[in-house]
């Protein structure tokens, strides 16, 4: 019998791993399909990025309510995790409990700590539920995220539920069958939470407890080999790429927006043709202005569009999203993992990218949205993980003016009077300077 | 007062301790205009050796490049550090917080590296230096106040404090807004917004941020930007609050509480 349950343990695990690393790759050669940027610089300012925004999560404490019930989850999260150690080598080895009796009375205390973390997870993900769900909070419930989006986020609060319940209903029956002194249930001092909770499986036969027992253990770990590989397919994912992110975010200034080296030396050849490089006959090589589709976008801004998780901070700062127009800096990230989602299947399917005739301007973000940005950077400044949709929009703007000429008629004649007379209203250049006669004058 | 220009500095073998970078805005708007006569008439009673560009300025370039419109910002930023770099500028000071942020952080990648200072922080560090004295009981002396906090100096650029010491130091009642410094909500102007007509929405941005201003109760909302100072000033009017609330550049604030 146990042979038989080490057995399936392994092979339920081999198949999880096998398929989370495979879904894994996929999600590494997605994001370099980027275009490079380096952003190794100042590792220091870098570690201390992470350890502030991802470990410490400094940024979430804007809303101190929601940061509170995120911190319970997130510590149960990675605390309980060690128990999972113990569960994972329980199942391998066909043991029950291994670290009990290495550990002595601190088991007792460590199994109670996590029981303490679990409770608090529980009630955390039950309030996460009630605000998507009864108090509807504006945030978790716009128009973006109708349909799947909406689901991913109450799945991944129901199987938390779910697990944390059968941790703690297995810890139950577990310590009832301690005292009965059954075979295998090895004796441990009382856990925190559930010892009190015993006398709700006392009734019970020993054979009725074991079921439960196995019946929660074996649902604890298939769900969370399930889990495992939900993830890379949600936007749950953000619970590993929260790291990296905060790791490479921006460290410059919001304000500083990307040089284009590119148009920077057309520009100096314009100006100064002495210094062009001699033509040796080639024709140069066809290069886009600004990003049309994901794989003219930088890594980084594809590694930022898998750690998203949608909570909406970047879209309730927005100032155009706050006054009614189309534009959510939150779509913008879904978008662009959407679509990136959608090249990664079109390269699993013909070996390489086969044009599709999409693009991620037009078919997922439209003009409308992009031309509501104030480039106000309150959606940066806002997201707890170090996300840029804004560089995502300023690279969509470029295309659309650089490659589509696509621009409203009102920017087309500021264009015309930055040129031509050096500002963007038609004043003569001659009067810039009419303000200081005016001064001589008055005075 | 004749306000020199760096080609009067250069023809005399001189050069001046700050250029003031005065901005398409600060030049040619009539409103903004007021604020660079504001900010001259300090720096010319305080007895800083400043120079402009004059006809020789040019835009930066600004909302082509937040347009998308890459080329002709390379353009205009190739001219003026050409300008400046002839003239062996070193610091720029300005007062406008779009400026001042591309001269700043986008102008050395393309060659032109100057130490640039917006106007707020310039007017602190002369309060703070007491080059600039102010009157005893000034005309804001107790006043209720509002500051609203530009992007492109704020968040841009992380600057929340100095604009608020100099508005300390005219004896203010200083009020914020509920969405104040990394929080604080965009006027509407930028990534070249004034330049076209908003997108459609159930209201215009500035509406929202005047509206924000004037629940403070204040009668002046300060401001550090030209664009910021335009944007509030309709979302004033829209309100009907243009008799009773004032929308002012710091620089005007202290220009009329010098001693």
């Amino acid at each position: 019998m146990h042979l038989v349950q080490q057995i399936l343990f392994i092979l339920c695990a081999g198949i999880s791993v096998y398929f989370f690393s495979k879904k894994v790759g996929e999600i590494r050669r997605n994001i370099k399909l980027g275009k490079d940027e380096d952003l190794t610089d100042n590792p220091s300012a870098r570690w201390r990025n992470m350890v502030l925004m991802a470990l410490g999560q400094q940024k979430m404490f804007k809303k101190p309510i929601p940061a509170l019930l995120h911190l319970a989850v997130y510590a149960g999260f990675v605390i309980i995790n060690i128990e999972i150690l113990e569960i994972f080598l329980d199942g391998i080895f066909g043991v029950h409990r291994l670290f009990a009796p290495m550990l002595g009375s601190l088991y007792a205390y460590l199994i109670g700590f996590f029981e303490v973390l679990a409770a608090l997870v529980l009630i955390a993900c039950v309030v996460f539920l009630i605000r998507r769900n009864v108090l509807k909070v504006k945030r978790l419930n716009q128009s973006e995220l109708e349909g799947w989006p909406r689901n991913d986020a109450n799945l991944i609060l129901i199987t938390e539920v779910v697990l944390m319940s059968l941790f703690l209903i297995m810890n139950t029956a577990d310590q009832v069958l301690q005292s009965r002194g059954a075979e295998h249930y090895t004796l441990t001092e009382p856990f925190w939470i559930t010892s009190n909770f015993t006398g709700m499986f006392s009734g019970l036969s020993d054979g009725a407890l074991i079921a439960i027992e196995r019946g929660g253990w074996w649902l604890h770990i298939i769900g969370v080999f399930l889990f495992l590989n939900y993830l890379p397919y949600s936007k749950h994912l953000h619970i590993v790429l929260a790291f990296p992110n905060a790791y490479y975010t921006r460290l410059k200034p919001q304000g500083e927006m990307a040089n284009m080296k590119e148009i920077q030396n057309e520009v100096l050849y314009m100006m100064q043709p002495e210094l062009a490089p001699p033509s040796d006959g080639s024709q140069p090589a066809q290069q886009r202005f600004g990003a049309r589709d994901v794989m003219d976008l930088s890594w980084k801004n594809l590694l930022d569009a898998y750690s998203c998780t949608e909570c909406g901070r970047c879209t309730s700062a927005c100032p155009a999203n706050s006054t009614g127009k189309k534009l959510s800096p939150r779509k913008i990230m879904m978008d662009t993992r959407d679509r990136l989602e959608e090249v990664g299947k079109n390269i699993n399917a013909n070996k390489s990218f086969v044009d599709d005739g999409k693009s991620l301007v037009h078919d997922y973000i439209s003009v409308e949205e992009l031309r509501a940005c104030t480039t106000c950077q309150a959606c940066v400044e806002a997201c707890p993980v170090g996300i840029e949709p804004l560089s995502i929009i300023n690279q969509l703007r470029r295309y659309l003016v650089m490659e589509e000429s696509n621009s409203p008629q009102e920017w087309n004649l500021m264009f015309g009077n930055v040129e031509n007379n050096m500002a963007p209203w038609k004043f003569s250049p001659d009067e810039r300077d009419k303000w200081a006669e005016e001064m001589a004058a008055e005075a | 007062m004749h306000i020199k220009s760096m080609a009067e500095y250069a023809a005399n073998g001189e050069t001046p301790e700050v250029l003031f970078w005065v901005g398409c805005a600060g030049s040619f708007d009539q409103r903004a205009q007021k604020i660079t006569k504001a900010f001259a008439q300090i720096l010319d009673k305080v007895g800083v050796k400043f120079a402009i560009l004059g006809k020789e300025e040019m835009c930066t370039g600004d909302p082509a490049r937040r347009s998308g419109n890459e080329f002709l910002f390379q353009m205009m930023a190739y001219n003026n550090i050409q300008t400046m770099n002839a003239y062996g500028v070193k610091k720029i000071v300005t007062a406008c917080p779009h400026c001042f942020n591309v001269l700043k952080n986008e102008y050395p990648a393309l060659g032109g590296d100057y130490e640039v200072i917006h106007h707020t922080t310039f007017l602190q560090q002369l309060i703070n230096d007491g080059r600039i004295r102010l009157k005893e009981g000034g005309e804001f002396k107790g006043k209720k106040i509002t500051y609203h906090d530009s992007c492109y100096l704020g968040r841009g650029n992380n600057i929340y404090e100095a604009p608020r010491e100099v508005l300390q130091a005219l004896d203010v009642e200083l009020v914020e807004m509920k969405r104040c410094r990394t929080n604080g909500l965009c006027c509407g102007a930028g990534g070249a917004q004034m330049f076209k007509e908003e997108e459609a929405g159930d209201t215009r941005v500035n509406f929202e941020r005047s509206a924000e201003a004037l629940e403070t109760g204040a009668t002046i909302i300060a401001a550090n930007c030209p664009f910021c100072t335009t944007m509030l000033t309709d979302g004033v009017k829209n309100k009907e609050k243009e008799d009773s609330v004032a929308v002012l550049d710091i620089a005007e604030m202290v220009a009329k509480s010098l001693a």
